[in-house]
């Protein structure tokens, strides 16, 4: 029987897996994209597993807008990343420091 | 076999690819190679939300997401020409702080969590009814419609910028005007030249020669 703790704990290890990756690829920033698709992609998995358990319609209508504003967002980053890439030649992170944040 | 202990076995089979699929991500070396695992992920775990019965949620997952966004992903990766090696410095590094960052974070979030508690929450039967794409459509298109037009805009806006962020204007580029092209007038174009019309000197024979050239006026 699949209970509501499985789903959780499930986008919980995504979650940490997604935050682990952020840590490690200091370098590549399409890796740190991709760490947060995952991150959306297990919070929308709790979304799901909520909406379900509790009948509640909202849970599931949100992971609707979650997934429209993370293309978005990704479609907006990947541009700046090219953009980024013909000015600079590079996408390492620590290489881009132009505005000495 | 029964149902229940199917589903069971279906979520964790689901679960540990996803799982696996994700560690991939993060770790592989080729950028193509991590892709295509986030691909792995994002299917497994749209099947993850099937045994949920959010269907809609899950076909929506596969085509939005692995249709359009991993393959613009793809492009942009095969776009770039990235050096393996370089991208890889720090790996070993950071390794240790990102794992035992991870672990921390999982702990705190099992223990707030209450798995234990959590487990009293059955799958009780389904508050979508028939179907799914009924229940969730019900609720977008009355009580959420304004988010909803909200989302078409803000699809909108990220179309226009991203366009705006990768135009290149690019130097000794001859292009049309297409505002003065549909701005021209025939008398700029075209120039009326009154012609006077020449007597035939003589009706036979016909003469076989050209007239001769002297038709301005």
């Amino acid at each position: 029987m699949i209970t509501l703790s499985h789903y959780i704990v499930l986008g919980a290890i995504l979650f940490c897996i997604a935050v682990a990756g952020l840590f490690i690829n200091r370098k590549n920033v399409i890796v740190l994209l991709m760490a947060i698709e995952l991150m959306l992609l297990a919070v929308n998995t709790n979304f799901v597993a909520f909406s379900r358990f509790f009948g509640d319609v909202g849970g599931q209508v949100f992971v609707f807008f979650i997934l429209t504003v993370a293309a978005a967002e990704s479609a907006i980053g990947l541009a700046i990343l090219v953009l980024l890439f013909r000015n600079r030649s590079t996408i390492n992170v620590a290489e881009i420091d132009s505005m000495k944040g | 076999m029964n149902n229940d202990l199917l589903q069971l076995i279906c979520f964790y089979f689901f679960g540990a690819v996803s799982v696996i699929g994700a560690l991939m991500v993060i770790s592989v070396k080729n950028s193509v190679h991590a892709v295509l695992s986030l691909v792995l992920t994002f299917f497994s775990m749209a099947c993850v939300w099937l045994l949920a019965e959010a269907e809609f949620l899950a076909i929506a997952l596969v085509v939005v997401y692995v249709g359009a966004v991993m393959v613009l992903f793809l492009f942009v990766v095969m776009m770039l020409d990235i050096k393996q090696e370089a991208v890889r410095e720090g790996f070993i590094r950071y390794l240790p702080v990102g794992i035992i960052v991870a672990l921390v974070m999982l702990v705190e979030m099992l223990a707030m969590i209450g798995v234990r508690a959590m487990h009293a929450h059955t799958l009780g039967p389904n508050p979508a009814g028939d179907s799914n794409v009924a229940w969730l459509g019900q609720a977008l298109y009355t009580e959420f419609l304004l988010p909803f037009e909200i989302a078409a805009l803000i699809l909108t806006v990220g179309i226009v910028a991203a366009v705006a962020l990768t135009l290149r204007q690019r130097a000794g580029v001859r292009h049309q005007t297409a505002s003065q092209q549909v701005a021209v007038n025939a008398v700029d174009r075209v120039r009326v030249v009154k012609v006077a019309s020449e007597q035939m000197a003589s009706v036979s024979p016909a003469p076989v020669v050209a007239p001769p050239q002297e038709n301005a006026p």
